[in-house]
Parts: structure tokens; C-alpha cells; sequence
């Protein structure tokens, strides 16, 4: 039993400590738009944010995150106004398959967060995720336009 | 003569499936296909919008809906052939939305919506024609009946973005207004599809119509399907394919929170259902099973590259491809000769979402939620395992997280209807761990090349001899497409005329290929055949070139003489990259041409080499004359993301067998290229008409021989076993 803070709501959810705040945010939750990738933290699809950090949630377990703010891709938009990465992402036509990105775009609006303007280089030491599609390109030039929207 | 030492079983097929399934696979147009444009009957959509015919429904309010029976992986398919039916219909593009007709419905109604599959780069290619014809067709009824009502001749009647005009009144209707009376008209027998250099809508690189909800994350692809009192499966199969279960130990695990029920899924795998798939996926884990390995647990990556190997031997039995004159006596003779064996290995999809299937069975219906690049193939998969008559099944399909190829295949359907049957009226999501996905791929095959080129006295390329040893991927997935035994797939790129014909013409040539299948389940992996034999092709060009002491560019171009497509796209690169001037200091590039999917394709790489290890691509420049371009800002992406597909399997793949099985089992034994590797991609395309040919695949197969050749500009080392991580070379 956990109580988790997602998307400014409180859920208690019935399941072990050591769930994957992944599958909790899935299957207890009931919020699919976080994705299952890899389970070991390598391929960002599941990317949530966790106090403000970016953080991959097939990692973190529920006692982990119980009591931290979790926002997940459902609540990036606020009060019906999408974040300038969704909406740069959809200007640059950026997703292929689109599984992958969800987590493209936690992991982006956490970079931004911190670094409102970040160069070539600091996009390519922050953003890890795997993308089969191979969509890099128009993620990069997203990632620009957003910092400069 | 026996040229076929497999230790593989033939797929068993029931006829029905066969049927269904081959005419799946196949062309598809021939087999008893019926392609409606309308007629008396009206059928309606299901919010009851008329049907101007099988392509088109119109809402009143001027909604139109395009059913697209190719399926979406993120290609932009859904996309293209849309503004395809757009263009001809002549309607507001803005008001234009999809929906994907079920293959059910389809067998139902004599296939009216024609081949589902989604494989080989043929979306578009081979729907071109039919979609567009219904596009036409349905615009030719709206005007029909919009004159009929204004009782005036549909000649003076004109339209554009969906809105008719009579032009000599200025009387003025919708295609919303119109369409019921539309649907009742008998279609015309005969429709005249736009010149492409007419297009508007097609041709131009409008936004897809996919992405808004792939960036809320309300995109519900298979993995996301909730059904009422659905349960989850998590799935273990023999890690030795061919393997049986011997046993399992059910009550160890039958207490554990969450656990309803562990079945057995045909004779080769278990699975745990539980009210999560976190819960099933733990529960599995901890299950205790005991396999029959087989004699397949004997094999390895190196008994498999000895057996491969012995097929380069020219004694050995080979099917030929392509051959003129008399190489091998040409070799035989010839003042110099040049010779290099090159292999190429498995490789795994990786689908960023891994396999899954939901199914509800009753013994009165059995309904399958999944993503498919073959709506079709999975409906046969479906009937035959369910035993169900075809009126009984359907399959609903969701949007890919991926496919590659992968998703053509059926096998995490026939398993999740084997299950939901054990379990009837309970809906049963199917999903594959990671480690499932990686270790039951159906992988890119694997190969080995020996080539053999030889010069006369003045270094001109008087033979070439090309022998490929290793699998064929047709042998186990369509046994039925083999001819006389021999793979012509096995030839893409080097074949000699066709869709995937060679750029070369050599006076001697012999291109043949020793087949040896080990029981590794292959698979059409993006590109598929192309991958290797574009490497070991164009990688040997530019070592025959520096034999000959010639720069790589001007070798293939004299021998190019007859293929000028197949030059154009080369010259198109060349020139982007500036081949004729020096590249900047510590810059070195490489170039590479190949034909695939119907479509002529060239790269030239710019790379930079750190410790003679670390790889930079800085730049690579594409070209591809596809026939015509239907949407040129889904063909860049394409195009980069092929290369992002090839160069991850060229620097990080690699799929290896010990003992049976596959070794790698997750994203951190098989990496995938990330951001700061990306080089810039840059694309030229040159459509020249008169065919059509793919985009999704053809470009991944210069990625990695253009880089190699740049690889071997900056260091003089020609690298021909892969993956390069096996050679410590990464990237920078």
C-alpha cells in the first residue's frame, strides 16, 4: 500500500514496496501514456518526473516515490494548455511510432527546466533515451525551438 | 541434389489459414480480391455516415473519413495514403480523419480493402493505384449526385476542398450534403487519376495526422489496451527454439499475490496469468521449469559461422542468382585477382514495445486487440488457433510502438489466443518481457560472402564472383515463395533486374548463394536482405578499386553505364558531398550505392576517426529516386531513421548463440544509437516518375557501407565482421 502524489492527486494503490513505480502508475493508476521499454533503466520510454527530476520509474519502487510529486506526460498539460515541448514536438512533427516518446518528452522538459537554452552538447550529455525510429534529428531541432518559444 | 542441410521443420499451415495467409503475403490483387467503389446498397460506418464507397465515408458536417487497411508503425503510411485519396476526392484536407476497417470486415465483404500487409515497403507502393482510384471514384459520385439534385450535366460542375460548384449558376453544396444521395449511385466503370504533376495535397510534406496524440500520451497502442475484468499474462518460451516444456512446478507460485492461473501455451512455453502483469510477470520468475533443450542447446555462434563457412567453398551445391558470362574461368585467368570473405549476424527488432496480443475468447467469438503489420495474417493466426469459423474472429488493431518487420510475424498473437482459450470470457492481455522479446526475436539472418573480383592487364574489372553462404529468411517463413528450392530474396540488390536490382554490369559474373538455415528463427528485419548484401557489395567495390588504384566514385561509375538510375542517385550524393573537393582536415568519406524495394538509393558519409577506434559521423548525404515522393518531410525522416536502424546494428548489434539460444537479452547487451551519436542527415531526393517504388527500407543499406568505406579512407583498415563493438571500435 502506497500513497502516491501523481499529477497533483493522491492515489493510494494496493501493492507491494518494491512495485516499479512504473507498473504502479500503469496498471494501479490506470495512466498508460508512461511506457515499458527495457525494466532496467536503459531506454527512458517509461520517463517520469519525480520532484522535478527526470527519472526512468521502471527504477524507482512506490516506497521510493510514495509522498514525492510525480508528474507523468497526462499532467505535463496545465489547465488544458499543453507545455512548449509538446507543442514543439508537435510543430516539428517529431514523433514516428511515438512509443518512445512520452518519455522523449519528460526527459526534455526536464532539461529545460534547468537549462532554459541548452547547446548540442548539453542535449547530448541529458538526453539518453532510445528511440528505434530513429527520430534524433527532429528531436534535437524541437528541443531548440522549444527554448526558444 | 539435396542443396538444403537444415535442421529446420516446415510451418505446419491448415489450409483455411494457408489460404488466407499466402494470398496475405503474396500479391494479393490476383487472389479473389474485390475491390468495391461503391454500388446501390448504402453501408454505413458506424456512426451510420454513409459510405461513398470502401475508402471514403462522409459526415454531414463534412468529416471525411479515409480507411486505411495498411497499418501505421510510425512510417507515416497512415499518413501517405491518405493525401493520396485526399488528392483525387479533392477535399478539405482539414477535415480529414482515418479509421483502420478490420481485416473481419474485410474477409467478410470479398477483401474490399485488398492487402493489410504492411511489410517490404510496400504500404504505399502497391496501394497506390486502388486508393487513389477510390479517391476518384467517390469525387466523381459527389459531383454526380450534387448535378443530379440541381438537375444540371456533373460537366458543368466543378470541386474543390470538398465544396461542388455549378459553374454556371454559382449554385454551391458540400460533400456532406451530397454523400447519401452519392451513395446510392451505381460508380463510374472508368476514372482518370491525376497526373502527380498536378498533386496539391499528395507530394507535399504536409503534418502527419498522428501526432497530437503521441505527444499527450493518449495514444493507445497494443500494450495499453484495457478491457472489463481483463488479466494479464506474462510468458515464458523454451530459451532453446525448438525446445519443449518438460515440466513446471505450478505450486511454487500459486500463493503468490495477484496469481490466477498457469498454463501451458503449445508444447514449447508456460505463461502466468495474474491480475497484473507486474504480479504475472514476478510469479513467472519465480516458476520453476524444467525444458527439453533438444539437440538445438548443441549450437553456437561459432558452430553456426563453421557450417556457414563451408558453404563459401566453390565445391559445395549453390543456388545462382544472377550470372553472365564465365566468371569463375575469368578468375581463373586473369592478371590479378582480389579476394575478401565478409559476414554479417543476427540481429533482434527491438521494437521499443515489446510484443503483446489481448484476446477475448468465447466459444462463440474470439476478438484479438493487437498492433500488426498484417491485420490479415493475424486474423489467420487467429482463426487457426482458435478453431473458430472467420465470421466468429476478428482483429482490432492498434497503433504500432514499432515494427520493422517483427509484427508481420504472428507468433505473440497464436500465443495469446492459446491462452485467452484456456481462460474463455476472460479478456487476456499478452505482454512480452524484454528479455522475452529479445531472446524470441525472428532475426535479421545471418550470412556470410566470399567475393571474388579479377582485373585484366590495364585494371579493368573483367569478373565478379559473389558467393553468399548462409540463411534464407523465405525457407522458414514462406516456404511457399521458394523457387525450385532457391531464395530469390536472398539476391536483393544484387539480383539482375527487378526491384532490387545490381547497379553493375561486370563483362563476367556469378552471384550465388549456398543455403544453410540454422534453427534460429529468421525474420524480414528492415531492409532485410539488403543489409549484407549491400555491405559486402559496396564495401568490395571500394577494396576492387583501390586494387585497381582508382578513386571508389569513378570505378562504379564506369562500371554504371547501363543503370542510369542507379548512377543518378550516386551523382546526386557525390555532388552533395562535394566528392570532388577535399574534405576538411581529418574529415574522410565514403560512398555507397545499392536498388532496393523498387527504389534507387545512394549514401556518402563524412566521418572522423579518434585513436583509430572512435568514430564520428559527422554528416551522411542520402539520395533516393523512389518513382515519386508522396509525402518529401515523412521521406527525410525516413531516411534518417533507417540509418539510425543500420548503424545501431552495425556499431552496437549482434545477436549471439551459446548453447542454443540468444545471449543478448536486454538494451544493455544490445544498445541502440542514442542523440550525441546522430550525424546530420542530409536528403536529396530525385523522383524521376514512371514507378513506384518503397521508402522505409532502401535507405538503411547504404548507411553502413558508406561509413565503413569512410572507416577505411581515414585508417586503411577494411573491416568485414561486424558488429564493430566485436572490433573495439565505437563511436566517438
Amino acid at each position: 500500500m502506497a500513497n502516491l502524489k501523481i499529477n497533483g492527486k493522491t492515489i493510494t494503490v494496493d501493492v507491494e514496496d518494491d512495485t516499479p513505480l512504473l507498473w504502479a502508475i500503469r496498471e494501479n493508476v490506470g495512466l498508460t501514456g508512461t511506457k515499458y521499454g527495457c525494466g532496467i533503466a536503459q531506454c527512458g520510454a517509461c520517463t517520469v518526473h519525480v520532484d522535478g527530476v527526470a527519472m526512468r520509474s521502471c527504477g524507482v519502487t512506490v516506497s521510493e516515490a510514495a509522498g514525492k510529486d510525480i508528474t507523468t506526460i497526462e499532467g505535463l498539460e496545465v489547465n488544458g494548455v499543453m507545455h512548449k515541448v509538446q507543442l514543439a514536438w508537435i510543430a516539428n512533427d517529431v514523433p514516428q511510432c511515438g512509443y518512445c516518446q512520452s518519455g522523449m518528452i519528460m526527459a526534455v522538459a526536464a532539461l529545460l527546466k534547468e537549462n532554459p537554452k541548452p547547446s548540442d552538447d548539453d542535449i547530448n550529455d541529458a538526453i539518453t533515451n532510445i528511440c528505434r525510429c530513429g527520430t534524433f534529428q527532429q528531436v534535437r531541432e524541437a528541443i531548440h525551438a522549444a527554448a526558444n518559444a | 541434389m539435396n542443396l538444403q542441410i537444415n535442421r529446420h521443420v516446415m510451418p505446419k499451415l491448415n489450409r483455411r489459414a494457408f489460404v488466407i495467409g499466402t494470398a496475405t503475403a503474396g500479391a494479393g490483387l490476383a487472389l479473389g480480391l474485390d475491390l468495391p467503389f461503391g454500388g446501390p446498397g448504402v453501408v454505413r460506418a458506424a456512426d451510420g455516415a454513409p459510405e461513398v464507397n470502401a475508402w471514403v465515408v462522409i459526415r454531414p458536417d463534412d468529416t471525411v473519413v479515409i480507411r486505411i487497411a495498411r497499418s501505421e508503425m510510425g512510417q507515416g503510411t497512415l499518413t501517405g495514403l491518405a493525401q493520396l485519396v485526399a488528392e483525387e476526392l479533392e477535399c478539405d484536407w482539414s477535415k480529414v480523419t482515418t479509421e483502420y476497417p478490420t481485416p473481419g470486415q474485410s474477409v467478410a465483404r470479398k477483401r474490399a480493402w485488398g492487402d493489410f500487409s504492411t511489410g517490404g515497403s510496400r504500404g504505399i507502393r502497391t496501394s497506390q493505384d486502388y486508393v487513389r482510384k477510390g479517391g476518384a471514384t467517390a469525387r466523381v459520385m459527389l459531383i454526380q449526385a450534387a448535378a443530379n439534385e440541381w438537375k444540371v450535366p456533373a460537366a458543368e460542375c466543378k470541386v474543390s476542398n470538398g465544396v461542388i460548384t455549378h459553374t454556371p449558376s454559382g449554385k454551391t453544396t458540400t460533400y456532406g450534403k451530397v454523400a447519401e444521395a452519392a451513395a446510392r449511385l451505381e460508380p463510374p466503370a472508368d476514372v482518370k487519376l491525376k497526373d502527380p504533376k498536378d498533386w496539391t495535397i499528395a507530394g507535399k510534406g504536409l503534418k502527419r495526422l498522428d501526432t497530437v496524440d503521441k505527444t499527450t500520451g493518449k495514444m493507445v497502442y497494443g500494450i495499453d489496451v484495457k478491457l472489463p475484468g481483463m488479466l494479464n499474462a506474462a510468458i515464458k518460451d523454451c530459451p532453446v527454439f525448438g525446445g519443449k516444456v518438460k515440466s513446471f512446478d505450478e505450486a511454487k507460485i500459486s500463493g503468490m499475490k495477484g496469481v490466477k492461473k498457469v498454463v501451458p501455451v503449445g508444447d514449447s512455453a508456460v505463461a502466468v496469468v495474474a491480475d497484473t502483469w507486474w504480479h504475472a510477470k514476478t510469479a513467472l520468475d519465480a516458476l520453476p521449469i524444467v525444458w527439453d533443450e533438444g539437440d538445438n542447446a548443441k549450437v553456437s555462434s561459432e558452430t553456426i559461422a563453421k557450417w556457414l563457412a563451408e558453404g563459401l567453398d566453390n565445391a559445395q551445391p549453390a543456388y545462382i542468382g544472377n550470372q553472365n558470362g564465365d566468371a569463375k574461368a575469368a578468375i581463373a585467368s586473369a592478371a590479378k585477382k582480389v579476394e575478401a570473405v565478409y559476414s554479417y549476424p543476427y540481429q533482434n527488432h527491438a521494437t521499443m514495445e515489446p510484443m503483446n496480443a489481448t484476446v477475448l475468447y468465447t466459444p462463440d467469438k474470439c476478438e484479438v486487440w493487437c498492433g500488426t503489420q498484417n491485420g490479415e495474417a493475424a486474423f489467420a493466426a487467429a482463426l487457426e488457433a482458435s478453431g473458430l469459423p472467420a465470421e466468429k474472429v476478428d482483429v482490432h488493431k492498434l497503433m504500432l510502438g514499432g515494427g520493422f518487420g517483427r509484427r508481420g510475424m504472428t507468433d505473440y498473437v497464436r500465443q495469446a489466443v492459446a491462452i485467452a482459450k484456456q481462460m474463455p470470457g476472460t479478456p487476456i492481455k499478452l505482454l512480452w518481457s524484454r528479455e522475452e522479446d529479445m531472446q524470441h526475436g525472428k532475426y535479421h539472418p545471418v550470412t556470410q560472402c566470399k567475393l571474388t573480383g579479377a582485373f585484366d592487364a590495364d585494371n579493368n574489372l573483367v569478373a565478379l564472383h559473389y558467393r553468399l553462404s548462409g540463411q534464407s529468411i523465405l525457407f522458414s517463413v514462406r516456404p511457399e515463395a521458394l523457387q525450385n528450392g532457391m531464395d530469390p530474396a536472398a539476391f536483393q540488390g544484387v539480383a539482375q533486374a527487378g526491384e532490387a536490382a545490381i547497379g553493375y554490369s561486370v563483362p563476367n559474373l556469378l552471384v550465388e548463394h549456398s543455403m544453410r538455415n540454422p534453427h534460429v528463427p529468421p525474420g524480414f528485419w528492415r531492409g532485410v536482405n539488403v543489409n549484407h548484401n549491400a555491405i559486402y557489395m559496396e564495401c568490395f567495390m571500394d577494396e576492387l578499386a583501390l586494387a585497381a588504384g582508382q578513386d571508389p566514385l569513378e570505378f562504379r561509375r564506369k562500371l554504371m553505364g547501363k543503370h542510369p538510375k542507379h548512377l543518378a542517385v550516386l551523382n546526386a550524393v557525390a555532388e552533395k558531398i562535394g566528392w570532388s573537393t577535399p574534405a576538411p582536415k581529418g574529415v574522410y568519406r565514403g560512398i555507397a550505392q545499392v536498388m532496393g524495394y523498387g527504389s534507387y538509393v545512394a549514401g556518402a558519409a563524412e566521418i572522423s576517426v579518434t585513436d583509430g577506434s572512435k568514430i564520428k559521423v559527422h554528416r551522411i548525404v542520402a539520395s533516393t529516386d523512389p518513382g515519386y515522393v508522396v509525402n518529401p518531410a515523412q521521406v527525410e525522416r525516413q531516411i534518417a531513421g533507417s540509418f539510425v536502424y543500420g548503424l545501431s546494428a552495425l556499431f552496437y548489434g549482434g545477436c549471439t548463440v551459446k548453447d542454443g539460444r540468444i545471449e543478448q537479452t536486454n538494451f544493455d547487451t544490445y544498445n541502440s544509437m542514442r542523440i550525441n551519436e546522430m550525424p546530420k542527415v542530409e536528403s536529396v531526393m530525385v523522383p524521376s516518375g514512371g514507378f513506384w517504388g518503397g521508402v522505409g527500407e532502401p535507405t538503411i543499406g547504404v548507411a553502413a557501407p558508406a561509413v565503413l568505406n569512410a572507416y577505411f579512407a581515414a585508417t586503411g583498415k577494411r573491416i568485414r565482421s561486424f558488429p564493430l563493438r566485436n572490433q573495439n571500435i565505437s563511436f566517438a
